[in-house]
């Protein structure tokens, strides 16, 4: 039975990769939950498993075994498609590298998600535009950006169609500590405004320090 | 379907960003489409004209009943058959000669003539009237017309006869003349005698064939394939393995500009996976726009195609009547087909060029795996696998070698061995690039080498498209020059007389010999004559040799008795051309038999001689003999042997008395360059294409070198950080690329000379029926590697200056971005 009350429900997730010479168990049994308007901050140390349990959530890769749920959806259960869907629609990314589209505009990049969801909204955009700053960046391209810049607008897109989760993993980690400083505020301050859950793995525990909740992970179990 | 608009114009976005990248997927598919559809519109071309012919008046497109022998039977068999209920219409055919050239005479019947011949122009009640009565009509096509330089309505002599009316006949052949029946046999002087009879379509009964005509004809059911196709066949095939080839070698640029594309959207496609775009709509729209794409460029390519045929068309044409007599109109007329099939190569050839990108695109997963070792692991496993399957093409080659007997094995074999080439090639030059690094003590020769390994995997495509490209010009470079050769040695041979003649009748041709008789200058008078006839179902030429030391002499005898010119005397041996004996698996000492005047005419081979550029099957016999047994044979032709310094008065001369102009008469050295004229015709359009291909080659070396630049720069950044110039970089990456065009152009030679071989001793063999010497051009191929070099220079100038001229910002962000 779910917990009605908890957006994010993790169960008993594993997950073993397999190399030339071994078999690596990265997540042994992990339980997490996260609530509605919640944030938490996923730390630990390198090869704990916190980008491995991220990527998991969002669908990028499938579990060994266990349960995720969000809301009444089982993202374990789902294939190739729904998990596209899920992203699509009910979830945001923000990746260390900033994985924004080389060749569109700063405005065009910010719309994109949301376009494709089918759940633009002009306001909101230009709400987005204003809090991240970008006014005088929309016609810019990529690689005509700061990491900052190019941060702010990954945020944007990633919350552009009002996701109900925001998964973002090292946001900050090519970034200056001022600059990242910047960047989790702005991050912050939208998740409260769109009231979106918002799970980030970090290896700061400075950054992990000013979210609502910090959970580590120690050799693929929550400590 | 907004969603799929959206993830469309996002991935569309990229050519906009790269413009030059697009350029170059397009011109690989536009030189792709514009070769392979350029040479189908020759090939549609020359086949429309064919049907034209064997369409006209029941060509082999219409049953027929012929006479067993082959040659002219009576009429009385017609009305036999027609009285028995047989659907048959009468048909005469001969050759005419009209101020020196020669055209085919076809007399009809139009009043039996069955409906359903063909696309046989139709006669009106008003136009039978005139076409049966006298002076009756001489039915021309446009082109005859013009040769003929005459207009509607004038009457042409032949034979010492007025012919019919000329009329224009738009559906109607070039070179043929059709009138009535009655008109043909007077013309002909054949009364009362018939070639075929054509057989309409009909339900009603009748008794059989040999009941009513005895063993006397025999039924030659309709062909789909007419003689001149069956002909022309090997010509045709020659020009689509050269247009099938520059299509590959368009497609390795398609390749490399949609690997390229694929590597630098990488991560584009890992963020749009990652936005929620499912696997299913993102390879629908990669492919979506794969079409688009090929669809503009196959319009674009197939009005080059069209262009390309255009200029090649006159060529084409002028090496058809050359080599087959064939007529083909000047004017390209093509058929919706043509341009839907070419859209369709476009379309098919981009998606199979791309389909290892949308492979990868389908398996691509969400995550990116950084394991440079496990991708050279796999790197270094393709390379085995690409190297087995090149040993297991070559097997397959020498099996065609050993047990193949027929043009398409000779084909095969020529495919297979560039094939396998093109496979291991990548090994070469890996083991090549690896004794150069272990040679190498400093450290930048040993990163050179090293680094130049590691670029291999990236150039290899284009690299065999160069070594594809080089491979076939060094064999067809060898193959025309050894021809060359052997044609101007032939032409020595064959042309031996020093001056020739062609009368306009048998009547002018016996006033000149006695003209002749009293001209002191002229040495000797060598009449000679030309007969047609059968040999096992198929059309020969029977030549008539004078016994001249002339001949004997000087006659290209391939291998003969030691006897073979007092053998011909009696009349009752002959020499056959190399293609029939070899068509027909005859050797010296066999017996042959041939319809003659009168019966059947058997004959010993003494000899066999080349006789290039013939299609057909050639016997030579004693010129007395040909007169015996082929007395209707025209005996307008001689040589004349004269002191060089006589020859220009003595024919200003004829031409004076006689009339005669420059095409009935001529001295030898005109001859001579006539026939090499037509010679370098034939093979200035395997010319044109062996440089279109080695162009869309060097087009495909640059595309790869440009696809490499952007990817190289994170390796290049380090070298430039610890101290080695822009400038410095430059030059060995130049030098890099010139290294591996080199190893390929030196592995293209023995390849190209393999090929070299293989058409000559298989494909030419099998396709026209002679065998020529192989011989090895050095100059040649060191011109060619030349070239090569000046292909790969040209190709890698252009990334090469970009990074010689490049910003230092940009590669200090390359060095902290990248690493």
């Amino acid at each position: 039975m779910p917990d009605q009350t908890a957006l994010l429900r993790v169960t008993g997730l594993t997950k073993h990769y397999r190399t030339a010479d071994e078999d690596v168990a990265v997540l042994r049994g992990v339980d997490l939950t996260l609530a509605t308007g919640e944030s938490v901050a996923l730390t630990g140390e390198s090869g704990s498993g916190k980008s491995t349990l991220l990527h998991l959530i969002a669908g990028l890769d499938a579990a060994d075994s266990g349960e995720i749920r969000l809301g009444d959806t089982l993202i374990s259960a789902l294939g190739d498609a729904g998990r596209a869907e899920l992203r699509r629609d009910r979830l945001g990314l923000v990746f260390q590298q900033f994985n924004l589209i080389p060749s569109l505009t700063v405005s065009d990049n910010l719309a994109f998600q949301s376009r494709i969801a089918g759940r633009h909204d002009p306001a909101w955009h230009d709400e987005l535009v204003e809090r991240l700053g970008l006014g005088a960046l929309l016609k810019r391209y990529p690689e005509q950006l700061s990491g900052g810049q190019q941060q702010r607008v990954a945020i944007g897109r990633a919350l552009a169609p009002k996701p109900l989760l925001l998964l973002a993993d090292e946001p900050t980690g090519n970034l200056d500590e001022d600059t990242a400083d910047e960047v989790l505020r702005l991050a912050r301050d939208l998740v409260v405004r769109t009231g979106c859950g918002f799970l980030m793995v970090t290896h700061s525990a400075r950054l992990a320090a000013t979210l609502d909740r910090q959970v580590t992970l120690h050799a693929g179990v929550i400590a | 379907m907004r969603r799929a608009v959206w993830v469309l114009a996002v991935l569309l976005s990229h050519w906009r960003r790269h413009p030059m990248q697009l350029a170059t997927l397009l011109i690989g598919l536009i030189s792709a489409t514009a070769l392979w559809s350029g040479v189908q519109a020759l090939n549609q071309q020359a086949r429309n004209a064919y049907d034209r012919a064997a369409a006209t008046f029941g060509g082999t497109r219409t049953a027929m009943l012929v006479a067993k022998d082959g040659a002219t039977f009576p009429q009385k068999l017609f009305v036999d058959l027609r009285r028995a209920g047989w659907p048959v219409s009468p048909a005469l055919e001969g050759r005419i000669q009209i101020d020196g050239r020669f055209y085919r005479l076809l007399g009809i019947e139009p009043v039996t003539l069955p409906a359903e011949v063909g696309s046989a122009p139709a006669l009106g009640k008003a136009s039978l009237q005139a076409f049966v009565t006298p002076p009756g009509e001489m039915l021309v096509a446009p082109e005859t017309l013009r040769d003929l330089a005459l207009a509607e309505g004038a009457r042409p002599q032949a034979n010492g006869i007025a012919l019919p009316p000329l009329r224009v006949q738009g559906e109607l052949a070039p070179g043929v003349l059709v009138v009535d029946i009655g008109f043909a046999q007077q013309i002909l002087k054949l009364p009362d005698r018939l070639s075929r009879l054509l057989i309409g379509k009909s339900g009603a009964p009748h008794p059989s064939l040999q009941s009513v005509a005895g063993d006397k004809l025999r039924l030659i059911p309709p062909s789909a394939e007419s003689d001149l196709e069956r002909l022309t066949d090997s010509f045709h095939l020659n020009l689509t393995a050269f247009g099938l080839l520059s299509f590959f070698v368009g497609l390795f640029i398609v390749n490399s500009a949609v690997g390229l594309a694929f590597e630098q959207r990488l991560p584009m496609l890992r963020t749009l996976r990652a936005c929620g775009v499912s696997a299913w709509m993102l390879n629908t729209v990669l492919v979506i726009e794969l079409v688009s794409l090929a669809l503009i460029a196959g319009l674009v390519g197939l009005v080059c195609g069209y262009l390309i045929a255009a200029a090649l068309l006159p060529d084409v044409a002028a090496s058809l009547r050359g080599l087959y007599g064939a007529q083909i109109p000047g004017q390209l007329s093509l058929k919706p087909a043509w341009w839907l099939a070419g859209v369709a190569i476009s379309i098919l050839g981009a998606l199979a060029a791309a389909a290892a990108s949308l492979t990868k695109a389908i398996r691509m997963p969400v995550l990116t795996s950084a394991q440079p070792q496990a991708w050279q692991q796999a790197q270094r496993r393709w390379l085995m696998f690409q190297s087995a399957a090149a040993i297991a093409v070559f097997a397959v080659a020498g099996g065609l070698i050993r047990f193949g007997d027929s043009l398409i094995a000779g084909f095969a074999v020529l495919a297979a061995l560039m094939l396998g080439a093109a496979l291991i090639l990548p090994m070469v030059l890996q083991i090549a690039l690896t004794v150069g690094q272990r040679s190498a003590r400093r450290p930048v020769s040993i990163w050179f080498w090293a680094d130049s390994r590691q670029q291999l995997s990236g150039l290899s495509l284009a690299l065999m498209a160069l070594l594809l490209a080089l491979a076939v010009n060094v064999g067809v470079g060898t193959m025309v020059e050894s021809f060359s050769r052997t044609f101007l040695v032939w032409l020595d041979g064959r042309l031996a007389a020093d001056v020739y003649i062609n009368a306009t009748s048998d009547a002018q041709a016996t006033k000149i010999k006695a003209w002749l008789r009293d001209r002191p200058e002229v040495e000797a008078v060598l009449p000679g004559g030309r007969a047609d006839t059968q040999f096992a179902g198929a059309p020969i030429e029977v030549l008539g040799l004078p016994d001249h030391a002339t001949y004997r002499d000087n006659w290209p005898l391939l291998e003969s008795t030691a006897n073979a010119w007092v053998r011909l005397r009696p009349g009752d041996a002959c020499l056959v051309s190399e293609q029939l004996s070899r068509r027909m698996k005859l050797a010296i000492g066999d017996r042959i038999s041939v319809p003659a005047f009168g019966g059947n005419w058997t004959l010993e081979i003494v000899g066999i001689y080349a006789d290039y550029g013939n299609p057909r099957g050639q016997i030579a016999v004693n010129f007395a003999a040909l007169t015996r047994h082929f007395p209707q044979a025209p005996l307008t032709r001689m040589g004349l042997r004269v002191a060089p310094d006589k020859i220009p008065a003595l024919i200003s001369a004829l031409q004076q008395t006689f009339g005669l102009d420059d095409r009935n008469v001529a001295d030898q050295a005109t001859m001579k360059t006539e026939s090499k004229r037509v010679f370098n015709r034939t093979f200035s359009v395997t010319a044109a294409l062996n440089a279109f291909t080695l162009g869309v080659a060097g087009i495909a070396l640059l595309t790869s070198l440009l696809t490499l630049a952007n990817s190289r720069l994170p390796q290049l950044a380090p070298l430039w950080a610890i101290g080695l110039t822009r400038r410095r970089l430059a030059a060995l990456e130049l030098l890099k690329t010139m290294s591996v065009a080199l190893i390929t152009a030196l592995f293209a030679l023995p390849l190209g000379l393999l090929v070299a071989w293989c058409l000559l001793a298989i494909v030419n063999v099998k396709a026209f029926g002679w065998r020529l010497p192989f011989h090895v051009f050095p100059l040649q191929l060191i011109e060619l590697i030349a070239v090569a070099m000046a292909a790969a220079l040209c190709a890698a100038a252009l990334p090469v200056a970009r990074l010689a001229r490049m910003q230092p910002a940009s590669l200090i962000r390359i060095f902290v971005n990248e690493r």
